[in-house]
Parts: structure tokens; sequence; C-alpha cells
């Protein structure tokens, strides 16, 4: 049976994210011949509205204003309340990142919705909508199914399949919407705190340090693979309690759950809250002194030893390959 | 200031999860209150300690919920309830129904929450409590300041930082960072066992099972996949280093 489904797209500045576009690719498995509509909110968003043609959107709605350049609660519950009842769709799937994470449970609330959190995947089962979604940080999976009129859905990134980016286009359609006059909470100030851009949740390679770093300073060496790979920074507890990082940079079942092509845990023993939130990483790289440390039993290639020869000496091999 | 401190139960970050019957396994499991939640309790006693406050712990769940309430009130909190019905029991759309409910009959400034539970891991339940309640939240709190009528949170935005203010009364989700829970003393101990601890059914609150009957149904839950041993690279550094990124590269593709 056809439904139609609502993507809200999520933006960082005027750029889509990829975990929209694996959104898109979730609905339009599950649409059935019905609509795919996405909504962009921001401002500037024609290039993300080609984007969002690009790769199977059936409809794109824009809400576009200066006002909206940053995230919101009121006002991007408003610009989605317009949308939703535009669109009318059987299905809301969001982003599970800072804005979906915010927006989604304001939207299931405000329709006495049930959601899904943090989907790695969304499949029919007899004519149904079933989200499989982690447990307990991923020590464990179920799978879901919402009942009513309207489900809502935040989804993981780097989990479910990016649709190919076809010559599609199309007339995005500016939606109309009361913006509330009076906020309830006032956005005072931005700071932006990651320099290097790369988002932990949404990182294709992640390097980690644990207490073995041994200081700020021992992030060092770590930073400069991280920039030669592209990747982003992560950390255990055990560093962030010990004050060498920020918690920002925490992963863990108290902290940030990744799912990374590659993961480089470097002087982490593998806690059990560590490993439930790094374990479902495609490939993972331990680097740790003792060979005993439980990290190497969930790594696929293990490195005993010293991280402080061991990690310059790998930025110095993947410097030669790549430049 | 009447403060509410949304708490769950949950089991310890270091617990090996099982499967038993097809269900997660409860039995021999040591529970705690949910780390997220214990920055919320943390944050509404030294907001009671440096002006005056009555802080209420509400909680759902069975009898050994009571355990985690304990502790709360032991750190400080000043009474608790627990609603300990069966029915109240389901997914995020019914604890949000079933603690609003429980919000709606008593006097609050502030609504403190963990910002998600360390267990489902979804994070709706208290933003859905604060829609429910007509009330502003500001979620993923590091930093909060409560002057007179105006609160102003540090927030974590995936890396970013937002510095957001609203008006009392607010909801407000912690976590971590936002400061360093006590552990309960001696005397908080003792004078925790004298403090009011009310349990309350549905039909007490008003409710009926059908109206916060759960929207989200579990239909299997699984175990991932254990992984095989993987290997341990063997001799000099250099040797090692680029056999490692020639396995990335060729073998695993990562690269």
């Amino acid at each position: 049976m056809a439904r139609d489904v609502l993507v809200i797209a999520d933006l960082r500045g005027q750029d889509l994210r990829n975990v929209t576009l694996e959104a898109l690719g979730g609905a339009l498995r599950v649409a059935e011949g019905g609509r795919v509509a996405a909504l962009a909110i921001g401002h500037g968003l024609e290039k993300a509205a080609a984007a969002l043609f690009a790769h199977g959107a059936t409809e794109v709605w824009l809400a576009d204003q200066e006002a909206l350049s940053h995230y919101q609660p009121d006002l991007y519950l408003a610009a989605t309340e317009a949308a939703i009842a535009e669109v009318r769709p059987a299905l809301v799937l969001l982003a599970h990142s800072a804005i979906g994470r915010d927006l989604g449970p304001m939207i299931a609330a405000a329709h006495g919705a049930g959601q899904a959190s943090d989907v790695i995947a969304v499949d029919l089962q007899d004519g149904e909508v079933v989200y499989t979604r982690p447990i307990y940080a991923g020590k464990a999976f179920t799978r879901v199914k919402v009942k009513g009129e309207l489900a809502v859905a935040t989804v993981r990134p780097n989990n479910l399949p990016m649709p190919e980016s076809g010559t599609a286009t199309g007339e995005a359609r500016a939606l109309a919407f009361a913006a509330p006059s009076d906020l309830r909470t006032t956005l005072r100030e931005v700071v932006r705190k990651t320099a290097s851009g790369v988002d932990l949740t949404e990182a294709k390679i992640i390097v980690s340090g644990g207490r073995g770093v041994k200081s700020a300073e021992g992030f060092v060496p770590l930073r400069e693979l991280a920039d030669v790979l592209g990747a982003a920074l992560g950390a255990s507890r055990g560093a962030c309690d010990a004050g060498y990082c920020d918690y920002a940079m925490q992963v863990g079942q108290t902290g940030k759950v990744v799912t990374p092509d590659l993961y480089i845990a470097c002087g982490i023993s593998g806690a059990i809250q560590h490993l439930a939130g790094m374990s479902n990483s495609k490939v993972i790289v331990a680097i740790n002194k003792d060979p005993e440390a439980p990290i190497f039993k969930v790594a696929d290639y293990g490195i005993v030893g010293d991280l402080f020869e061991i990690v310059p000496a790998l930025t110095a091999e993947l410097r030669a390959f790549l430049g | 200031m009447n403060i509410l401190v949304c708490l769950k139960q949950t089991f310890d970050t270091e617990t090996k999860i099982a499967l038993q019957d097809g269900s997660i396994k409860e039995d021999g499991v040591q529970y705690v209150m949910n780390p997220y939640d214990e920055y919320a309790v943390e944050e509404a006693i030294a907001i009671k300690e440096s002006g005056e406050a009555t802080v209420t712990i509400l909680t759902i769940g069975p009898a050994r919920v009571e355990e985690a309430v304990r502790t709360a009130l032991a750190m400080g909190a000043d009474e608790a309830v627990i609603v300990d019905d069966p029915a109240a029991f389901g997914d995020e759309y019914t604890a949000a129904a079933v603690l609003a409910a429980v919000a709606k009959e008593r006097p609050y400034d502030l609504i403190l929450a963990g910002n998600q539970a360390v267990d489902d891991g979804s994070g709706q339940v208290a933003i859905r409590m604060a829609e429910l309640l007509g009330i502003p939240h500001i979620g993923v709190v590091t930093k909060l300041t409560v002057l007179g009528n105006q609160v102003t949170a540090e927030r974590d935005a995936e890396g970013d930082l937002e510095i957001v203010s609203a008006a009392l009364p607010v909801l407000v989700t912690a976590q971590q960072g936002l400061n360093e829970p006590r552990y309960p003393s001696l005397i908080g101990i003792r004078k925790a066992s004298k403090k009011p601890l009310t349990k309350l059914t549905l039909a007490e609150l008003g409710l009926t099972p059908d109206a916060v009957a759960p929207r989200a149904q579990v239909t299997e839950t699984f175990l991932p996949p254990a992984k095989g041993a993987g290997r341990v690279l063997q001799g000099e550094t250099v040797l090692r280093v680029s056999e490692l990124v020639r396995e990335l590269r060729q073998t695993s593709k990562v690269l």
C-alpha cells in the first residue's frame, strides 16, 4: 500500500548532510509508490533543493528565511507542522542529529504519535514499516512497529543506503507558514567548537583516544592522524573524566554512539560501556600496550605497542599513500 | 521554587546484555539511576542549595525503582512520586503522558531530566512531556544558570555550543559535563528513608490504560552478530604499520 513520506532535511549551513540523503533512501524504500516529500528549513536553500530532487524526492518544500538559519524549536516546529498539513504524510523521517533529536519528539507529541529513534534500518514486513534500532547503545537491537495515522522516526547517520544521485530536477515550492511571533526560547549565541568540521556521529573515520593518551597534549599525534585521514577525533570516558578532552568527544553508552567505516582506538582498554558505543563500526583497529586489553576482542586489526610510537608511524605511512 | 526531576532506573552501563525467551534478560542485573538523570538530580540539588527550592523526583516503574529514588533522596531531593502500575510501563508516548499527568497535579517552575536514558536511548520522553505541558524546553544542556525568572543554558549541538534562554517554567535536559553528581552522604542516606514517597496508579492520576497505550510495539529483540577474532599484527613497527595500511586499503577497503 502506497504511503506518503516526509523527510525533514538536516543542514549544516547551506549544505545537506549525508544523513538526509540516507533518510530519502529509507523513504523511497517504504513509500511503495507514495510521494516522497522533503522539507528544507534554513536560509539559502537552492543547492539543497537540487540535491533533494537529484536523490529521489518527488516534491521539495522550502522554509527559507534568515530567521531560520539556526535551529530554534518553536520556529522549526511551526514550519514542520505547515509541511505536514500540506503533505499529510504517514511517516516523518528526520536525522538523529542535534536538530532531529529535538524536533522529532515535539512532532510526535503534537500528533500523539509513536516515534522510533535512532533507527539503523527501515524495512517493509507484511506491508508494514518496521524500524530496526539499537538499545543499550548497540549491545542489542529491536525491531519496532509504530501504530497510528502518523509515525515519526529519526535516522542514525551512516546506516541507511544512500540513493544514487540522478538527473531528476524539479521546482521547489515555498512553504507558507505563520512563524510564531513570541518564541518561548531565545537563541543568544552559537559558539563553533569543532575546528575540523567533521562531526563525530557522521564521520566515516574516527580516531579515538583513551587513558593511554595520558594528557591533553597526548591527543596531538592522534589529531595529526585524524587530519591525514579526514577523520573526526573521539575519546573514551576515561580520557574525558581525566580532563584530557571535551565531553563532546566522548564515545560510549554515556556519550555518542558511532558506526563509522573505520574506528582507530588508541590507548583505549575497551570498557563495556565504550565498546557499546563503537563496536558496530565496520572495521576496528586497536593500538594498545596491554595485549590483554578487551578492545582487542572487538578489533579487526590489533597492534600491541606504545601508541606514541605506533600512531606517528601510521600517520607517516598514510601520508605517503594519501599525500 | 519548585523543581521536578524525572528519573529512570536503568541497567548499570557495565552490564553485559543477554537474551532470555526473546527478551532482554533482567535476572541478576545491577540497576542504577540513569547516568544522565544523575546530572539532573545534582543540578536540582545545587539550585536548592544556592537559594530556596523543593526538589521532587518523578519516576515510573515497579518496586525495584525505589532504590534509585532513595539514592536521589539521599543526594538531597525532598520527596518522590513513583507511578507503579503495569499499564504505565509502555513506550515513550506512555511515559510522557504519565509524567505530564503527575506534573499537572503539582506546582513546578523548573523540570529537569536526563537528555536520554542509557537503555532505550530514545531521548523522547522529556521533550514530549514539555510539549504536553505546553512549556518550552532546552535540550542537551551542559551549563545552567537560573536568575530570578530567567533561565540561561549552554547546550551541546553536535560539537557547537548554543546559548539559549527562556523564562520559567521550562524543562531542561541534562548532558554529561553539566556537573559532577555527588555521592549520597551517610546522613543523607539516613534522612532519605524518612522522606515522603508517594506511589500512584494510573487510576489515581485520572488516566485510563487506553489513553496511554503505547504507540510503538517491539516485535523482535536480538543481539548483534558476534565478531570473529581479529588479527594482531606482528613484527617491527614500520612493518606492522605498512601491513595495516595495506589491509585497510586492499582487504577492508575503508581507505
